[in-house]
C-alpha cells in the first residue's frame, strides 16, 4: 500500500486531481466530512490530508512513502527526503518586500521580518548583508507599517495583499511550486508504484 | 560464559550478531576513549555527519570534544601499516546533534574499517560484510552501491567547481533532476549539457540490469576505469541469494572531500532512512596526511529501534 500525504486545501485538491488522472484514484477523499485517512484497496494506495508544513515531516519520517510539498517548505525545513518532480502548481515566489520605494541604507543593519528563517538567512549571508532577522509566525506584512522591520521575506503569489499594505515586491529569492517527495527508504522497497505515478506525473506536467 | 538469549534487547542481540561477524571476518575488535581533541574535528568538521560538538576544557587546560565519530578517531591514532592493511571493528557510542531529538543524542554504531593496501578484493570483502550485517539486522533490505567519481566526473564536466558544483551534487542525493537542470541555468550552463549527468542518475536498479548502459556513459566522460571498479564491486554478489538486494544508485553521495570510489548506504523496510552507511575514504587519509587507503562502514543500532521493537 503506497502511503500519501497530501497538503489540506486548495492546492491538495488540485494535486489530488493529478493524482486520480495518473490512476491513483480514491473517490472519497473528496467526499465531505472530517476524515483524514483515505484508502482505495483496488488501486492500493492511502491518503492522509495534513497541515502543509507538516507534509514533509510525514514523508521524512516514514509515515508516508510520498507526498507533496511547496519548496519553500523543503528549503526551509531540508528534510532528507527526494524530491522526485516540480509539480508545477501552486506556484508563487519568495520574495523581499518592503514599503514602496524603499531603499536598503547599507550603512545599518537591515531588519527583516519573516516565517522563513533559515531561507532569509542564507540569502543575506550569500549576499554579505548583515541583518536583524525578526521571526513571525503570521501576519507578515504589517512589521514594516508598525516599524517592526525595514523589509519582510515571504511567500507572495499574486501580490495584491502586499499591495493593499502600501507593500511592494524589492527583490525575488526564489520561484517556488509543489514538489512531489518520497521518504528514502520507503523509495527502496515501493519502488514500482512510485515510478509508475512519476512517470504518468510527470506526462501530466509535460502537457500542461 | 553463556548468557541466556532472553536478557539481551533485540539490539544487544544484533550488536553482538554484528562483532562476531566482523571477529570471524578476521576484524580486530578497535576501542576508543569518548574523548578526543575538539581540534580533530574542528579541522575536518564537514565530515562529520551533523554540525555540533560536545566540548570540555580538560584538566591540562586542552579544548577537549565527546567523540562526534568514530572514523576520525581511528584514521588519526591508528598507524600506517602500508603495504599491510589493518582490519578493525568498533561498537561505540558518538555525541551528535539530531534533528529529530532536537538537541544532541547519544548514538550507537557498529563499524568497520580496513586501512593500509585496500585494493578491489578488499571493497569487495567490506561491501559483503555490509550486505551480510543488513541481512542479520532484517530479511527485507537493501544495499544500493555507486561510485563517487564516476559521478564527479559527469558534474565536473558541467560544472567542474564553486556553488554550482555544491548544488547539483545536492540535488544527485535528493534524485531532484529538475533542479540540476534549473542550477545549469543559473549557472550559465549551455542547455543540454546535464543530460548525461541526468541519465546517471536515473539508472537505478540491479547492476545486471543498469551496469552496461553505465559503462558506456562513464566512457563518454573518460570514467571508464571507475565502471569497472564499480562492476567489480558489485560482482561480490553475483550469483547469491543477495543480488537481488543490491542496487545501484548513483543519489547514496558523499562530499567528495573526503570520500571517492565506491559509496553505500543501506535500507531495511520499516526504518525511515539508512540503518548502515559506508565507503571508500581515500581523500580523508590525504587530507590527514596519511598515503595508504581506506574503507569502511557503520550500523546506526538506534535506528534499528524500530523494526526490533516491532
Amino acid at each position: 500500500m503506497l502511503n500519501i500525504a497530501l497538503p489540506k486545501g486548495r492546492l491538495g485538491e488540485k494535486v489530488y486531481a493529478m493524482f486520480e488522472k495518473a490512476g491513483f484514484e480514491c473517490p472519497e477523499l473528496m467526499e465531505p466530512g472530517r476524515k483524514l485517512i483515505f484508502d482505495n484497496p483496488d488501486r492500493d494506495v492511502r491518503y492522509f490530508w495534513v497541515k502543509p508544513s507538516d507534509v514533509a515531516i510525514y514523508v521524512e519520517r516514514g509515515a508516508a512513502d510520498i507526498g507533496v510539498a511547496g519548496k519553500d517548505i523543503l528549503m526551509e525545513y531540508r528534510p532528507e527526503v527526494y524530491e522526485l518532480l516540480d509539480l508545477d502548481v501552486g506556484k508563487c515566489r519568495m520574495a523581499v518586500a518592503g514599503p514602496a520605494g524603499f531603499r536598503d541604507r547599507e550603512d545599518r543593519t537591515l531588519r527583516v521580518a519573516t516565517k522563513f528563517v533559515r531561507i532569509t538567512r542564507d540569502y543575506y549571508a550569500s549576499r554579505g548583508r548583515e541583518i536583524e532577522l525578526i521571526h513571525l509566525n503570521g501576519s507578515i506584512e504589517i512589521a514594516p507599517i508598525l516599524g517592526l522591520s525595514d523589509v519582510i521575506v515571504d511567500i507572495v503569489e499574486t501580490g495584491t495583499t502586499l499591495r493593499e499594505n502600501h507593500l511592494e515586491v524589492l527583490e525575488t529569492i526564489v520561484p517556488i511550486s509543489a514538489r512531489l517527495i518520497a521518504n528514502k527508504a520507503g523509495f527502496k522497497f515501493k519502488t514500482e508504484p512510485i515510478q509508475r505515478l512519476m512517470k504518468e506525473l510527470q506526462k501530466e506536467v509535460e502537457a500542461k | 560464559m553463556f548468557i541466556q538469549d532472553e536478557i539481551m534487547d533485540a539490539e544487544e542481540r544484533i550488536s553482538f550478531l554484528l562483532r562476531e561477524l566482523y571477529a570471524k571476518a578476521g576484524y580486530s575488535r578497535y576501542r576508543m576513549s569518548k574523548f578526543e581533541e575538539y581540534d580533530l574535528y574542528s579541522r575536518n568538521k564537514d565530515f562529520l555527519f551533523s554540525e555540533g560538538v560536545i566540548t570540555f576544557t580538560d584538566t591540562n587546560g586542552r579544548l577537549m570534544a565527546l567523540k562526534p565519530d568514530v572514523t576520525l578517531s581511528i584514521v588519526k591514532n591508528v598507524k600506517d601499516v602500508y603495504p599491510q592493511t589493518r582490519k578493525l571493528y568498533y561498537h561505540e557510542n558518538v555525541y551528535r546533534v539530531s534533528a529529530a531529538a532536537n538537541g544532541f543524542r547519544e548514538q550507537t554504531q557498529v563499524g568497520l574499517e580496513c586501512m593500509g593496501n585496500v585494493d578491489t578484493a578488499c571493497v569487495g570483502e567490506v561491501l559483503k560484510l555490509a550486505e551480510q550485517s543488513l541481512q542479520l539486522c532484517s530479511p527485507r533490505y537493501v544495499l544500493e552501491i555507486s561510485h563517487l567519481d564516476i559521478l564527479a566526473a559527469l558534474v565536473d564536466a558541467i560544472a567542474p567547481g564553486g556553488e554550482a558544483r555544491e548544488k547539483i551534487l545536492e540535488c544527485a542525493g535528493e534524485k531532484n533532476l529538475h533542479g540540476i537542470s534549473r542550477v545549469c541555468r543559473e549557472y550559465g550552463v549551455r542547455e543540454g549539457a546535464e543530460d548525461g549527468l541526468l541519465q546517471l542518475l536515473s539508472l537505478y536498479g540491479p547492476p545486471k540490469a543498469v551496469l552496461a548502459r553505465i559503462r558506456a556513459l562513464a566512457k563518454e566522460y573518460g570514467a571508464e576505469e571507475y565502471a569497472s571498479e564499480l562492476a567489480q564491486a558489485a560482482a561480490v554478489f553475483a550469483g547469491s541469494d543477495a543480488e537481488s538486494r543490491v542496487l545501484i544508485d548513483f543519489s547514496a553521495t558523499g562530499d567528495t572531500r573526503y570520500y571517492n570510489g565506491i559509496a553505500f548506504k543501506g535500507f531495511i523496510d520499516g526504518v525511515p532512512g539508512s540503518v548502515l552507511s559506508g565507503g571508500q575514504y581515500d581523500n580523508l587519509m590525504r587530507r590527514m596526511g596519511r598515503k595508504d587507503k581506506a574503507v569502511g562502514f557503520a550500523v546506526f543500532l538506534d535506528m534499528l529501534q524500530r523494526i526490533t521493537e516491532g
